[in-house]
């Protein structure tokens, strides 16, 4: 098995589309920290002053002030509470919050690419990963050797994994080092908010509280490198069933674009939730935004995005196992 | 004898149409084995079959004595097969795709790989990628890859398919010292009936997804073989010979069938009856012959 695994990962390396993954996620990321930075220089001109820590004890009393207030619920009080807490910390540990250093770029970066941007990059690899064999004819050499056909097939969902948190790691390290050189490399311990749930129309900040960014971010990290399973082995299964790479690329693309499309869209659609292309931004549930269509939660998206991962894992076995190869 | 490769009774329906109706031969040890028929006769689909690419729809392949459905990875070990064209990585060097398939047997050496590479001459590009490869040599490599597991039965569709006169000959050369050296069995597809009849011990000849006729080279070309008659009265000589047997005329010459015994008798009755009878000429037909006249000349439909 660690030979065929072995084969797999040749193949991928030597077709390059590993360093043109890295090659890709490193300009996108420069291209971010440069905008970011333009961003943070425009936020610090209009506030007419370059001295954030005004600003934010101003923030801090006003915070206090309506903690004093009378007639304010118990929850509000306590959200408000946590909120002091935050800013607080970012008082005492001299912390610009508008100009945070990699690790929160890094989190926006994930939060903002869990959607189109990473599962593109998965798709990039999976895509052609047995499609090309069956268009390239080797797959009469591949499936005449004494392996049986799982094991071939295994074989290549394995390597999937592995070019996965190939992307997943080259996507932190890259984030990591090319925006730390403008924003510094600190920030990991930076308190944040989670925990919001949502009931009905409301926001319900009941159990909001403050957890360390690196937590934070490993959390988001393992979302993240979910979804981009999910998505792989969807992809996988487009590859197994089709001989045109084209055509599994352009599914695909179809569905994730219509996914961030919908997104916006369906809300009143309520069966849409199905979709797994809908389900995509898991990474909304931890910082608090509204999902596109009510009573969605973290649960039902992963468990929605599970379902149709296994299904599409086992279709592709099926199908490969029992096929007749032309 | 021991017999290699057993095939009974295989069948594949696509659809509603049956494409190989119930082919039944076996090959044996260090044979040349040849599988004839013109294009759309089912010879890709059958070998398709015996490789476990595409499943029977019914009957049994058996491979040194292990099922092919049922003990695929025993059976098919003993095989190498090239199917259809030699299609191989062309991202990677020669040397690499031999690396690749070789990881996927149950062991392998190095030394295995430099004697494939050596046996099909490829050492000088070996480490080059086989994208520059020409079709000679991609199907040198093909051929190189079957041999790595050192196979009982080679299973090659159409291998001279791209190959220059020199490399045509080669081939069969190659071919024909597998067979009698390394005693493989060794089954060939093709269309081009003048190489089946230089390379192979036996041939099954088929169309339309049947086997007509199975038998060796040399008995099926002596059983069609014919006597060209050159004589000086072509109408008057053909009714003595229609006496005797069926006649045919052709460029004004008398064919009749080749029966050893009856030759000299026909001809004192030609010679009685004061006809000059200048030549008479035996010939083997050439497989072509043989082949449209067992089929009837049909063609693809
Ligand atoms: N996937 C398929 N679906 C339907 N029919 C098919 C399929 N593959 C092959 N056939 C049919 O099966 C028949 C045999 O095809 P096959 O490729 O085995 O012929 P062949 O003897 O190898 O011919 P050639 O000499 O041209 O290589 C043809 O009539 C072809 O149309
Ligand atoms: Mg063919």
């Amino acid at each position: 098995m660690i030979n065929l695994v072995y084969n797999e990962m040749l193949k991928i390396v030597r077709k390059k589309r590993l360093f043109i993954i890295s090659a890709i996620i490193a300009v996108l990321v420069g291209l971010f920290t440069y905008a970011q930075y333009k961003h943070v220089q425009d936020v610090q001109k209009r506030l007419g002053t370059t001295d954030w820590r005004t600003q934010l004890q101003q923030q801090i009393i006003d915070t206090q002030n309506r903690l004093n207030s009378s007639g304010i619920s118990e929850e509000w009080r306590k959200f408000l509470k946590i909120r002091l807490q935050q800013q607080q910390y970012y008082l005492d540990h001299n912390i610009n919050p508008s100009a945070p250093g990699a690790p929160t770029f890094m989190r926006m970066f994930v939060e903002n690419s869990i959607e189109l941007f990473l599962p593109l990059m998965v798709m990039v690899v999976v895509a052609d990963l047995v499609s090309s064999e069956a268009s390239g004819g080797t797959m009469k050499l591949l499936l005449t050797r004494p392996v049986k056909r799982w094991k071939i097939l295994l074989s290549k969902y394995i390597a999937m994994g592995v070019s996965i948190s190939f992307i997943m790691l080259a996507l932190v390290v890259l984030s990591y080092a090319i925006s730390g050189a403008v924003f510094g490399y600190g920030g990991w311990n930076l308190p944040l908010l989670t925990g919001f749930t949502v009931q009905g129309e409301e926001l319900n900040t009941a159990n909001v509280h403050l957890i360390p960014q690196w937590k934070y971010l490993l959390i988001e990290l393992g979302l993240a490198s979910f979804v981009a399973i999910v998505v792989g082995t969807l992809t996988f299964m487009l590859s197994v069933i089709m001989r045109s790479t084209a055509a599994v690329m352009g599914i695909m693309l179809a569905a994730l674009i219509s996914g961030a499309i919908l997104s916006n869209m369906v809300s009143s659609w309520e069966s849409a939730k199905y979709l797994f292309m809908v389900n995509l931004r898991l990474t909304d549930y931890i910082s608090g935004a509204a999902p596109p269509i009510a009573g969605m939660t973290l649960g039902f998206s992963i468990g929605v995005l599970a379902v149709w991962g296994l299904v599409a894992l086992i279709v592709s076995f099926f199908v490969f196992i029992t096929r007749d190869v032309y | 004898m021991t017999d290699t490769l057993v095939v009974q009774n295989l069948r594949k329906t696509i659809g509603k149409k049956e494409i190989i109706k119930g082919l039944s031969f076996s090959l044996r040890e260090g044979e040349v084995f040849g599988f004839l028929g013109p294009n759309g006769a089912g010879k890709t689909t059958t070998i398709r079959m015996l490789v476990g690419l595409i499943k029977p729809t019914s009957g049994r392949v058996s491979i040194c004595g292990y099922d092919l459905q049922r003990q695929f990875a025993d059976a098919i070990r003993h095989v190498g097969c090239i199917v259809e064209n030699p299609e191989l990585y062309p991202y990677l060097s020669g040397w690499e795709n031999l690396e690749h398939f070789a990881r996927m047997l149950p062991s392998f050496s190095k030394e295995r790989l430099q004697e494939v590479v050596h046996l099909v001459g490829l050492q000088h590009r070996i480490h080059d990628r086989v994208r520059t490869y020409s079709l000679g040599m991609r199907q040198r490599l093909g051929i190189a890859q079957a041999l790595l597991g050192q196979p009982k039965v080679l299973i090659l569709d159409e291998p001279t398919n791209g190959l220059d006169p020199v490399g045509i000959r080669e081939m069969r050369e190659f071919i024909r010292l597998l067979a009698e050296k390394e005693k493989l069995s060794v089954l060939v597809s093709s269309h081009l009936l003048s190489e089946i009849q230089l390379m192979c011990d036996r041939v099954a000849i088929m169309a339309k997804g049947e086997i007509i006729r199975i038998d060796d080279v040399e008995t099926l070309l002596k059983e069609q073989a014919r006597v060209y008659w050159k004589v000086d009265s072509l109408e008057r000589a053909k009714n003595i010979l229609a006496n005797e047997t069926t006649v045919l005329e052709t460029d004004g010459m008398l064919v009749t069938g080749y029966e050893a015994s009856q030759l000299a008798v026909w001809n004192e009755k030609l010679v009685q009856a004061g006809i000059r009878v200048s030549e008479i000429q035996p010939k083997l037909p050439t497989l072509e012959d043989l082949f449209i006249e067992l089929t009837g000349g049909e063609t693809i439909d």
